[in-house]
C-alpha cells in the first residue's frame, strides 16, 4: 500500500539566514525534492529610479551606490558612462584608467564576498566567509585611501572621478597585489580542492548555455556555461580595448563552475589593474569644461558594461533639463534571479540556497 | 555484580559518613571516618550516591562552560580571529555571561506549540548525555559505576537524543524543525549501525563489555591494533553528535537552526548544554575506547592523562568544524550505507580472522594485528574512494579553459554603445 | 584527489592561520599580554615585572587593555561635519547640492549695506545627520572651503533630534577636518588624526577677501557692465 504523501510548503525568508538580504521564496517540497519556487521580492525597494527623475545627474550618483552595494564602484562606472555618453561629455584618460582601477578592484571584492557567502550557504561555518572578508578589507581599504568611504564610494562624476588617487595609494595597491595571489591560492587550497565541496556542487543545479541566453542572464553565470560573453571584450568601454585580459570560462554550468569561474576572474582582474598602472600618465582627473550642473541634451543613452554579477546598464532619458526624464536600470542580480526556479526544481532542500549563492545576488539591486 | 569499593571516589566518601568499621574502610575516609551514628550506613550509601552525582553533574557543566570557551576561542583561532576576550582572562567569564543573558531572555512558547511536548524535550535531550557519564571511567579507580555491559549502555543511552529531537521539531510545530527531526531520524538510525559493529573489534580484543575492563586491556591503544574501527567509530560519532560535517539537523543556513528554531530562554540553553556534554561523553568514550583512556606515564595522575586526551579528541572535533562544509542528507546516507557499513563488516571480518589466529595475543602478536588491520584499512580507503569518490574531478577535468585570449575568439567586437 | 586529501589540505590551512597571529582590530580597546602591555608603556619586559608588578600581572591575566584607533585615511569622510563660520558666505551652494535637501541655512543681512559677494550674517546653519548619506556633495559644493567632512564617527544617540548638528555644534567643536575634496590640505601633508586645524586660513584654498576689496571687485564689475550696456 503506497503511503499517503502530500507537498510541505514553507515560506523561506524575509528572515532568514542565508537568503542574502531580503528576499523570500515560496518553496514547495516533496520530503528533501523541491518541486515549485516562487520568488517573491521587492522587500528592499527604494524607488531609486524613481527618486533618479528628481535629482541632477550629479545627485544620481550617489544612489548608484546603494543599489549593488558589493560593487557600488561598477555602480557608479556604469551610470556615469550613460551621462557621459548622454551628454557628449569626453572623458580625461587620467579618470578613465583611475575609474577602471577602481572598478576591476570592486569585482575582486565583490566575487570575494559571493565566494564567501556561496561557501557560508554550504555550511562551511564561517572560515571562508571570514577568510574572503580579511581580503575584502584590504580592496575597502585602498577605496578608502581613494574616495574616503569603504563601501558607498561616490567616486566617479562625469568625465572622471572626483580626485586625484593620494601618494600613498599607489604603494598600498602595490603591496595589495603582491599579496593578493598568495590569498587566492590560499582559498583554491581549502575549497577548490575539497571533496565535500565537490560532491557538494558537482552537477548541481545545472541550466544549458541556451535557457541562460534566452533568460539574457549575463556574467559569471553565463561564463560558467561556455560562452564567451564579456562586455569588456565584447564591446569594449572605457579602456578595455587596451587591455588584455583573458576570460575564464567553465563547460559544466553547474555551482562548482559557477564559483571556479569567479576564482579565475578574480586573478584576471589583478593583471588588469596591473595593466592599468602600466598604463596610467599624470594628468588631469576631470576635465575643467565639465559644468557642475549637466544639461544634457535632449535624447536618451545606454551603455551596458561587465559588472561582477552581469551587464549592468543605465538607460537614461534627457528631456534638455538638469535631471533625467528617465532612468531604467537593467540589473543583471534581478534578471539573473529569474532562472532560479528553473535551476532548483528537482533537487534537495539543501541545494536550494547553495545555488541561491551561486547565483550572486544582491538584494539592493534586485529590488533597488 | 561489581564492588562500589572499586570506585576511589565512593570508597572515600563512604567511609567518611559510615561508622561502621569495614573492611575497605582501613585508613581512609576523612576526619578518621564515622561523621553518622551507627546503623545509619543505608543514609551513607545514600548520601555517598548524591554527593557523587551532584559533584558530576556539576562538574559536566562546568566542563561544557569550559568547552564553549574554548570551542569559540579555537576556532576563532583557526579562522584568524582571536575569539572571545572580554570577559575575565581571556574571555572565560564569557559563558557564564551567555548563561545569564539566557537564563533572563523570555520563554517564548509558540500558540501552535504542543505545550507539554515542547517542554518536555530539551529535559530528554539532557537526561542521555548526563547519563553516559555514569559509567565512565576518568582516571584509575575514578568513576561511578563500573558496569559489565558498559558499552551496550552507552550506545543504547546514545541513541535516546532523537526522541527528544522528534519531540521538540513536532512540539513546536515549526516545518523547518519538522525537516530537522527527519534529517536527523534517518541519520542516525543509519549511523548508530555501523558504530555499532565497529566496537566490536574492540569487544574481540579485551573481551569484555565493561569500560574499565577495556582500559586495562589496551597495553597499545586499540586504535593503533584497530584502525578501521576507530576511522568508522570516530566519523559515526560525530554524525550522532550532529558535528560538522554531520550537521544538517540543525543546518542553520538551511532550516535555520533545526528543531531549537522556536526555543528561547533556557529550553534553549538545556539544548545547548545536551549537545555539549553528549561531545565531551563521546569523545570521553573515544579516548576510553581506542585512545587507552586513562593510561599514560607516571609522575602525571591518570585523571590528567584522560583528560588531556580528551581535550585531544575535541581540538580535532572543532578543527575539522572549521574546516569543512556540511554534506547533503542523501549524502550522508549514501556514505553511511554505502562506505562505512561496508567498512565496518570488512573490520569485523579481519579482526574476527586475526583472533582466531591469535585467540589470546602477546604483544608482538597485537604488533602484527595492527600491521595487517592498517594494511585493510589503506586498502579499503583507497577502494572506497575509487568506488564512491567524486565521478569526475572538476579541476583537472578541462572544467575551465583560462586560456581565452582577445585574438582567438570567432566573433568581431560590438562597438560600444551599439544598442547591446 | 578523492581520498580525502583535500580535506586534509583544508585543514592545514585553517592549521596555518591558527599558528598566524589574528587578522582582526580590537576596537575599542585591545587586549595585551606582558610583552604587548612592556611596549604599550615603554618599557622593557622585565622592567614591567618588576617595577609595576600589578599591572604585569593583569596583564598575564589577560586583562590589561590598551585604547585602539583604527587606520584611517585621512579622505575618510565621517559621520560629522567641520564647518568655518569665518569663511561661510551663506550662497547656500552646500544645501542645493545635498541629494536629500538635510542642510537648513537661514541667513539674515549682515553688513550695512548687501552687496554682491558680501558675507551673510548665518541664523542657522543645520545639517540633519540622522538622514545624511555622507556622500560629501555639500563640500564640493562649497566654493569657499568653508564645509568639511569630518572625520569622527563615533556619533551615535538615543534621540533622533540630537542627531542634527547645529550651527553652536559646529563652531564648539574641534575641528578634525577630511581631507576629502581638499587638495590643498593633502599637499600640506595635513593628518585629521594627528593634529587640528582651528586655523581656518590654512584648511581653504585662498584666503577670504575682505569687504573692501570686495566693494571694489563689484564696483569694477558694475562699471564694465555699464561700458557694456552702453
Amino acid at each position: 500500500m503506497p503511503l499517503a504523501t502530500e507537498p510541505i510548503t514553507i515560506n523561506v525568508g524575509p528572515q532568514h539566514p542565508s537568503t542574502h538580504g531580503v528576499f523570500r521564496m515560496r518553496v514547495t517540497f516533496d520530503g528533501e525534492e523541491v518541486i515549485d519556487v516562487e520568488p517573491i521580492f521587492g522587500y528592499l525597494h527604494r524607488g531609486s529610479e524613481k527618486l533618479a527623475e528628481s535629482r541632477t545627474y550629479t545627485q544620481i550618483v550617489t544612489l548608484t551606490d546603494r543599489m549593488d552595494y558589493v560593487a557600488s564602484m561598477n555602480s557608479n562606472m556604469s551610470y556615469i558612462l550613460s551621462v557621459e555618453q548622454l551628454a557628449g561629455i569626453e572623458p580625461s584618460p587620467r579618470g578613465v584608467w583611475l575609474r577602471m582601477i577602481a572598478a576591476e578592484l570592486q569585482r575582486i571584492a565583490s566575487h570575494l564576498v559571493a565566494t564567501g557567502f556561496f561557501l557560508q550557504d554550504l555550511g562551511a561555518l564561517g572560515t571562508p566567509l571570514i577568510f574572503t572578508m580579511r581580503e575584502r578589507e584590504l580592496v575597502l581599504e585602498l577605496f578608502e585611501r581613494l574616495c574616503g568611504a569603504r563601501i558607498t564610494s561616490s567616486y566617479m562624476r562625469p568625465g572622471g572621478v572626483f580626485m586625484d588617487a593620494p601618494d600613498d595609494f599607489w604603494p598600498a595597491l602595490d603591496r595589495f597585489l603582491a599579496e593578493m595571489p598568495h590569498r587566492i591560492d590560499e582559498y583554491e587550497q581549502l575549497i577548490s580542492g575539497n571533496e565535500i565541496v565537490m560532491v557538494r556542487c558537482d552537477g548541481v543545479a545545472v541550466v544549458d548555455s541556451q535557457t541562460l541566453i534566452n533568460a539574457s542572464v549575463t556574467g559569471p553565470m553565463l561564463r560558467a556555461s561556455g560562452v564567451d560573453w564579456d562586455l569588456r571584450h565584447r564591446q569594449p568601454y572605457e579602456y578595455y580595448d587596451q587591455i588584455k585580459f583573458n576570460r575564464p570560462l567553465a563547460t559544466a554550468s553547474d555551482n562548482y563552475a559557477r564559483y571556479i569561474v569567479r576564482v579565475h576572474e578574480m586573478r584576471e582582474s589583478l593583471s588588469i589593474v596591473r595593466q592599468c598602472i602600466e598604463q596610467i600618465e599624470p594628468g588631469p582627473v576631470r576635465p575643467k569644461e565639465v559644468p557642475a550642473l549637466i544639461r544634457p541634451p535632449a535624447g536618451d543613452a545606454y551603455v551596458g558594461t561587465e559588472c561582477p554579477k552581469g551587464e549592468l546598464g543605465f538607460y537614461l532619458v534627457s528631456d534638455g533639463g538638469v535631471a533625467p526624464y528617465r532612468c531604467k536600470v537593467r540589473a543583471p542580480s534581478l534578471i539573473n534571479l529569474t532562472l532560479l526556479r528553473d535551476m532548483l526544481i528537482g533537487y534537495k532542500l539543501a541545494d536550494l540556497f547553495v545555488t541561491f549563492g551561486s547565483i550572486d545576488i544582491n538584494m539592493g539591486e534586485v529590488d533597488r | 555484580m561489581p564492588d562500589p569499593f572499586d570506585s576511589v571516589l565512593y570508597r572515600h566518601i563512604y567511609c567518611t559518613l559510615s561508622s561502621t568499621a569495614d573492611a575497605q574502610c582501613e585508613g581512609v575516609g576523612l576526619f578518621g571516618g564515622g561523621l553518622l551514628p551507627g546503623g545509619f550506613e543505608w543514609l551513607a550509601f545514600v548520601l555517598t550516591g548524591v554527593i557523587i552525582v551532584a559533584a558530576l553533574i556539576n562538574g559536566i557543566l562546568g566542563a561544557v562552560l569550559l568547552m564553549i570557551w574554548g570551542e569559540r576561542r579555537l576556532l576563532g583561532r583557526l579562522q584568524g580571529r582571536t575569539g572571545p576576550n572580554r570577559w575575565g582572562p581571556f574571555g572565560l567569564l564569557t559563558p557564564i555571561a551567555d548563561a545569564v543573558k539566557t537564563m533572563f531572555k523570555e520563554d517564548v512558547v509558540p500558540t501552535v506549540s504542543d505545550r507539554l511536548v515542547f517542554t518536555l524535550a530539551p529535559i530528554l535531550m539532557l537526561f542521555p548525555a548526563l547519563l553516559v557519564y555514569a559509567v565512565l571511567p576518568i582516571g584509575h579507580g575514578t568513576w561511578l559505576a563500573d558496569i559489565n555491559v558498559a558499552l551496550l549502555f552507552i550506545v543504547a543511552i546514545g541513541g535516546a537524543n532523537v526522541l527528544a529531537i522528534v519531540a521538540a521539531a513536532w512540539g513546536s510545530g515549526n516545518r523547518y524543525a519538522m525537516f530537522s527531526a527527519m534529517r536527523a531520524v534517518a541519520m542516525l538510525i543509519s549511523y548508530e549501525i555501523p558504530l555499532v559493529i565497529s566496537l566490536v573489534g574492540v569487544i574481540m580484543l579485551s573481551g569484555s563489555l565493561s569500560l574499565v575492563a577495556i582500559v586495562n586491556a589496551q597495553t597499545i591503544p586499540f586504535f593503533i591494533i584497530q584502525p578501521l574501527g576507530f576511522f568508522v567509530f570516530v566519523v559515526a560519532s560525530m554524525a550522532e553528535l550532529n558535528r560538522t560535517p554531520f550537521d544538517v539537523a540543525e543546518a542553520e543556513s538551511e532550516i535555520v537552526a533545526g528543531y531549537m528554531t522556536d526555543y528561547s530562554s533556557m529550553k534553549f540553553g538545556l539544548f545547548f548544554l545536551a549537545e555539549f556534554a553528549a561531545t565531551i561523553a563521546t569523545s570521553g568514550v573515544i579516548t576510553v575506547l581506542f585512545l587507552g583512556g586513562w593510561h599514560g606515564f607516571d609522575p602525571i595522575p591518570s585523571q590528567i592523562w584522560f583528560i588531556a586526551k580528551m581535550v585531544g579528541v575535541l581540538a580535532l572535533i572543532v578543527w575539522v568544524r572549521a574546516s569543512w562544509p556540511r554534506l547533503r542528507i542523501d549524502q550522508i546516507m549514501a556514505f553511511a550505507w554505502k562506505a562505512l557499513f561496508e567498512l565496518t563488516l570488512i573490520n569485523l571480518v579481519v579482526s574476527g580472522l586475526l583472533m582466531l589466529a591469535w585467540p589470546s595475543p602477546s604483544t608482538t602478536e597485537l604488533w602484527y594485528m595492527a600491521g595487517i588491520n592498517w594494511l585493510v584499512f589503506i586498502a579499503s580507503i583507497i577502494l572506497f574512494g575509487k568506488l564512491l569518490g567524486p565521478k569526475h574531478d572538476p579541476v583537472s577535468a578541462g572544467n575551465v579553459q583560462r586560456d581565452v585570449t582577445l585574438s582567438d575568439s570567432d566573433a568581431p567586437a560590438i562597438p560600444s554603445g551599439g544598442g547591446g | 584527489m578523492v581520498y580525502g586529501f583535500g580535506l586534509v589540505r583544508g585543514m592545514g590551512v585553517t592549521l596555518k592561520t591558527l599558528l598566524r597571529p589574528a587578522f582582526t582590530v580590537q576596537y575599542p580597546d585591545r587586549r595585551v599580554g606582558l610583552i604587548g602591555a612592556a611596549r604599550a608603556y615603554g618599557i622593557s619586559t622585565p622592567g614591567l615585572i618588576f617595577k609595576r608588578p600589578i599591572k604585569a600581572l593583569r596583564a598575564l591575566l589577560g586583562l590589561e587593555r590598551i585604547a585602539v584607533r583604527p587606520t584611517q585615511s585621512p579622505r575618510f569622510r565621517g559621520n560629522d561635519f567641520t564647518w568655518y563660520e569665518e569663511r561661510c558666505t551663506g550662497c547656500a551652494n552646500c544645501a542645493k547640492y545635498c541629494p536629500l535637501g538635510i542642510i537648513k541655512i537661514v541667513t539674515v543681512p549682515g553688513g550695512i549695506d548687501v552687496q554682491e559677494g558680501e558675507s551673510y550674517a548665518i541664523e542657522t546653519f543645520d545639517i540633519d545627520t540622522g538622514r545624511c548619506m555622507f556622500c560629501a556633495l555639500c563640500v564640493e559644493a562649497c566654493p569657499f572651503d568653508a564645509l568639511h567632512m569630518g572625520t569622527n564617527f563615533e556619533l551615535s544617540n538615543f534621540q533622533r533630534e540630537a542627531l542634527v548638528i547645529t550651527k553652536e555644534e559646529l563652531i564648539s567643536q574641534p575641528k578634525y577636518p577630511s581631507t576629502w575634496f581638499r587638495p590643498q590640505m593633502e599637499e600640506s601633508a595635513y593628518s585629521p588624526f594627528d593634529d587640528l586645524m582651528e586655523d581656518m586660513k590654512r584648511a581653504g584654498r585662498h584666503e577670504m577677501p575682505s569687504v573692501e576689496l570686495m566693494t571694489e571687485r563689484w564696483v569694477e564689475e558694475r562699471k564694465t557692465d555699464e561700458a557694456v550696456d552702453d
